[in-house]
């Protein structure tokens, strides 16, 4: 299986955004400043997220990491690192 | 023949507007099956039946307002005969209503049209309104693209496109309903507030090794302990825990703690988490992630609204220290908290760095004093201690 391209997470990465905060507006949103600082998101919205994004993807996030899934540019940088982490093992 | 009626889903509700029927007569039910949904302030709500039977007439429509204690509904309770002798099948659609408060019109099934919220109601299929109230489309807002009545596909183009919110759960509704309730509290119930700072360091240390070992769809929030802490903690004060009404405190029989969840369109609603001291931690946090999913989609349940025993309200991360919370009448304590901070702290003699948590308490006056409510609070921040035993 080759890996999603950067474009294919991000657009997944956005879709589990949507499903837990549907005021968000992917067209404004900007992709380096973290959620919080754009919209409501609170611990449990980023919670419901980070499952959305393990059901889409199979990534198990461990909460140490959950900073590092912030923003919109920290989540496609981290998963990309990860998928190819599992791909390789 | 037994009445179903409408529920109170607060002491602030006056009235609901019955949206969709999910029975028909004939239907068979049993105690618990949700068989309505209805409009209010706080949202479309689902109703339950607290009952088995078999439906008999639907006696109010959709679109019509009716009182609380209004008549929705008759069925026959299990058990009962099909048609009992004597009484004519004709003779039902005015039933004699002993039980009913006399604010109920004597017939609610003909809500006069002043009452209803739109003079003219469009016509849908009852599937696209099922569909309509699932997904929170305003079928006014809609226009059938067959000409005819709104269909299912109508609803779910709409909500694709993102129609807009019912207008229920406009922020103006809710603020009304927040003001009306919060103003009544502040005329009617003598606060008195307390508060303290509560450690958390054992119980963020106990939260992050249980969560390491879990994956990611069965972690806790530290919101969550503090529900359960309360809960425990109400089990030795019964008199925070329940009602004051007719110029008397109603001890509750049960602890349902309500939790304050905020809306994405403004304002928020504190439905409750039964029996919350008897549900193991993970079980709670389900409920509540179940809980904060369905209020902000506008998808509870009469019984979750109407049965908080007490609330917490937690402001959460990237919040200030301490809220001073304002009671939910007819409820005579709630509990809140602030924002889990890292400050200075004093363990054995040195100075740590610790997280920490202010933890207030406003009570009912008429109901508690001072002294009950600090050994009430000390007893929640005790029990958050020991995390493992909650």
């Amino acid at each position: 299986m080759t890996a999603p391209s950067a474009e294919a997470l991000r657009a997944t990465v956005l879709q589990a955004l949507t499903a837990v905060a549907p005021d968000v507006d992917p067209s404004v949103l900007d992709a380096a400043l973290p959620f919080r600082d754009q919209f409501d998101f609170d611990s449990m919205d980023h919670l419901n997220f980070v499952i959305g994004l393990h059901r889409a993807l199979g990534v198990d996030v461990p909460e140490a990491d959950y900073p590092q899934l912030a923003s919109l540019d920290g989540c496609v940088r981290y998963l990309t690192r990860a998928l190819a982490a599992t791909a390789k093992a | 023949m037994a009445d179903f009626v409408m529920p109170s889903l607060g002491a602030d509700m006056e009235s609901a507007t019955l949206t969709t029927w999910l029975v028909k007569p004939g239907d068979s039910v049993k105690r618990g099956d949700v068989v309505a949904t209805v409009e209010t302030t706080k949202g479309i709500i689902d109703i339950e039946i607290f009952d088995a039977g078999v439906i008999d007439t639907l006696v109010a429509t959709p679109g019509a307002e009716v009182p609380v204690g209004g008549l929705l509904a008759t069925y026959r309770r299990s058990g009962t005969a099909a048609v009992s002798p004597g009484a004519a099948p004709t003779a039902v659609p005015t039933p004699l209503r002993p039980g009913a408060p006399p604010t109920a019109p004597a017939a609610p099934a003909a809500a006069p049209p002043t009452t209803t919220p739109t003079a003219e109601r469009r016509l849908a299929s009852p599937a696209a309104r099922k569909r309509a109230a699932e997904l929170g489309v305003d079928l006014d807002a809609l226009r059938p693209s067959a000409g005819g009545a709104i269909t299912l596909q109508d609803v779910e183009r709409a909500a694709a496109a993102n129609a807009p919110r019912p207008a229920s759960a406009a922020p103006t509704d809710m603020r009304r309903q927040i003001a009306q309730s919060m103003s009544r509290a502040k005329r009617e119930i003598p606060h008195y507030y307390l508060g303290t700072t509560v450690d958390l360091t054992n119980a963020m240390r106990w939260l992050e090794t249980a969560n390491a070992s879990r994956p990611v769809t069965e972690r806790l929030l530290y919101g969550v302990l503090l529900l359960k802490a309360v809960a425990r903690a109400l089990e030795r004060f019964p008199e925070l825990n329940g009602f004051w009404r007719n110029d008397a405190f109603e001890p509750a029989n049960a602890i349902n703690v309500g939790t304050a969840i905020r809306l994405r369109q403004g304002g928020l609603v504190a439905p409750a988490l039964p029996a919350t001291n008897q549900q193991a931690l993970p079980v709670l946090m389900r409920s509540f992630q179940d809980l904060v999913l369905r209020a902000r989609t506008a998808k509870l349940r009469a019984t979750e609204l109407a049965s908080a025993t007490i609330t917490v309200t937690s402001l959460g991360e990237g919040s200030v220290e301490t809220v001073y919370p304002i009671i939910y009448a007819p409820q005579v304590a709630i509990v809140g908290f602030g924002a889990v901070v890292v400050r200075p702290w004093c363990v054995a003699g040195a100075i740590v760095a610790a997280p920490v948590i202010h933890a207030t308490l406003a009570a009912d006056h008429r109901v508690t004093d001072g002294t009950r409510g600090s050994a009430f609070l000390m007893a929640v921040a005790d029990l958050l201690q020991r995390p493992e035993e909650l």
